[in-house]
């Protein structure tokens, strides 16, 4: 069971709601993926009508909404979005995404870090979206955010887990929760992730963009419990030690 | 230090030269690359790329639904003024068309506000044309503090501004702003622009420096087709929007490719291009840029746009009408250009879903500055 913040999930396996081709389908997808974490843009949302189709689709007793802030550029527009956040969609769960960066989409580590530190002191449960950065990631766990969402590659590339490296880091080091955000392409990545320790994973792109979605959501589910089992079950060491002759140490016999 | 530094470094002839002596070899290097530079992105509208078009589309299509996955963005123009100073030989609005004037009232606004409001729209582009005495920057302040409650996105394409003023217009909810440079032919470009301030090519060339300086959140560039030859003039667009990412790295841009249209009295194109050739372009601004927007608008025919949602465009209009007024106001005044896609937005957003793609109205909010 993770716990992150006051919230217990059996489901290790996150979600985004954007680029699916309906919010039908949509739906369809996150009821197979079994998420129970599930964010969502606060600019594509309508924070007015409660009939808005993408919010209407997402009410389901075992989905928790993460608001995010796609779309700020710096922490004061993030503090200012989250407090909107908060009320509209009445959680105080936040997903801090400042990107700005709108190409690559790349997290501004010195806004984060600041508006970490300010949403903290408003009550707000900060899981942050950042760069591969250790140090960032201690500096954030210091600051009050209650997870943290390390990138595995640019967000959108379904390009794996490029910075295993400096997760496998942050892993070791980390007090809060671990999640692996962006970049994950394929349910082999996030099993990757779930086997070298990360706590959860965080999918969009390569569930909406699959050619069926909803397979896609439960091929991710299953790639995510397959991953976190192994982690648990302790894999054994890579590379093979045993070597048939021992022409180095062989004279030790000898002697 | 602004584009025109790197412009004037790049000769016409020079470039439209090394366009067309593109090999397909070329087009094959620009394929396989894994970051693609200017030089790919000239193979790729060259002839010698017209033979890989299919590819090209495949290509494109798979790239535009990574980044943008299966969503058409919807927006609509929203005419305010024709009141024009200058003469631009292409225009319906043009000076020396004799076209009743209008410039719309707060209180005219608002009911085109509802009109369009009704059709399901969040996001609106308000138009004008050049008339520095009455459509200004008061105007335009006015214009958005009026309509933004209304709208979550603002986008502008009216003259160009100075930077003050567009920091000015930002903080009242001016989201984007396009400013489309007709042609980089600086002769072709003073031909067609005979009179007015929109004589001046170099103010219209650095206005998306200014937008940049200025902090704008997105910014759409484009020339029009149909005045010069149109692979060197989507060169330069390349390279003005090459340029300005590397400048105004915060800034997210979307490009178009406006065909002249026919209007009463108005220009015969001077180059043609054909449909396979504007799928071309579209493919190759995608394939070398994989995050920049592609707009389409309704001059384009339904069974083209029906198509083209599908191989890189990420933002088409629809219902649109291109006279101030026009949705409710005075619908029988004279517009300045016809469409070509008639279809309502319903239709259009039926349309999209049909092909597999989700219309979104809603993509920005307007608490966000």
């Amino acid at each position: 069971m993770l716990t992150i913040a006051d919230k217990h999930f059996s489901s290790r396996l996150f979600t985004g709601t954007g680029k699916f081709s309906s919010a039908l389908l949509m739906e369809e997808a996150l009821l197979a993926s079994g998420s129970e974490l599930v964010t969502v843009a606060l600019r594509r949302v309508d924070m007015h009508d409660s009939k808005d189709t993408l919010l209407s689709r997402l009410q389901h007793s075992h989905i928790h909404l993460l608001p995010n802030t796609s779309g700020v550029r710096t922490a004061k527009e993030a503090v200012f979005a989250a407090q909107l956040a908060r009320e509209a969609l009445e959680t105080n769960w936040l997903k801090l995404e400042i990107h700005p960066d709108p190409k690559y989409l790349m997290p501004d580590p010195i806004e984060t870090l600041k508006a970490t530190e300010e949403l903290a002191k408003l009550g707000f449960v900060i899981l942050p979206y950042i760069h591969a950065d250790p140090v960032l990631c201690k500096r954030l766990e210091e600051a009050g955010a209650s997870a943290v969402m390390p990138l595995g590659s640019p967000i959108g590339s379904n390009k794996g887990l490029k910075t295993i490296d400096f997760l496998e880091i942050i892993i070791e080091q980390s007090k809060v929760p671990v999640i692996v955000d962006a970049g994950i392409g394929a349910p082999s990545d996030a099993a990757k992730a779930m086997e070298i320790g990360a706590d959860a994973v965080l999918v969009n792109t390569a569930i909406a963009v699959a050619g069926n979605p909803v397979a896609m959501a439960e091929a991710f589910k299953l790639a995510v419990i397959a991953g976190r089992m192994a982690f648990e079950a302790k894999l054994g060491t890579q590379g093979n030690l045993a070597v048939a002759s021992s022409p180095l140490t062989a004279f030790l016999d000898e002697l | 230090m602004s584009f025109k530094d790197e412009f004037d470094q790049y000769e016409w002839d020079a470039v439209k030269e090394s366009i067309y002596s593109k090999t397909a070899a070329d087009v094959e290097r620009a394929f396989h690359a894994s970051k693609r530079t200017l030089e790919d992105f000239k193979a790729l509208v060259s002839p010698a790329a017209s033979a890989y078009l299919e590819p090209m589309a495949n290509l494109s299509r798979e790239l535009t639904r990574k980044r943008f996955g299966n969503t058409i963005q919807m927006y609509v123009p929203l005419y305010l003024a024709n009141e024009c100073t200058n003469i631009c030989t292409y225009c319906g609005f043009s000076l020396d068309n004799k076209v009743l004037r209008r410039t719309l009232t707060s209180k005219e606004i608002l009911r085109e506000v509802e009109v369009i409001k009704g059709m399901g729209y969040d996001h609106v582009l308000l138009v004008t044309g050049e008339a520095n005495q009455t459509v200004h920057t008061e105007y335009f302040k006015k214009v958005l503090e009026l309509i933004r409650p209304h709208f979550a996105q603002v986008s502008m394409e009216v003259q160009p501004l100075d930077q003050h003023e567009y920091e000015e217009l930002i903080p009242l909810g001016l989201h984007s702003v396009l400013i489309y440079q007709e042609t980089y032919h600086r002769e072709d470009y003073r031909k067609h622009h005979p009179k007015g301030k929109k004589s001046n090519f170099n103010y219209r060339l650095e206005t998306p420096d200014r937008l940049g300086r200025a902090g704008i959140h997105k910014m759409g560039l484009g020339v029009l087709i149909g005045l010069e030859d149109w692979r060197t003039d989507s060169f330069f667009t390349a390279l003005h929007l090459n340029y300005l990412e590397r400048t105004y790295w915060q800034t997210r841009y979307s490009l178009s490719f406006p065909r002249l249209r026919p209007f009463s009295g108005g220009l015969e194109p001077k180059v043609e291009m054909t449909d396979r050739e504007l799928v071309q372009l579209i493919c190759a601004y995608r394939i070398m840029n994989g995050e920049v927007e592609i707009s389409l608008s309704t001059r384009e025919s339904e069974k083209f746009r029906d198509h083209c949602i599908q191989l890189g465009v990420t933002s088409i209009s629809a219902g649109s009408k291109t006279n101030p007024g026009g949705y409710a106001v005075a619908p029988e005044s004279l517009e300045q250009f016809e469409i070509s896609d008639e279809r309502s937005p319903a239709d259009i957003a039926d349309m999209i879903r049909k092909s597999g793609y989700e219309p979104v109205w809603k993509d920005w909010d307007n608490v966000l500055v």
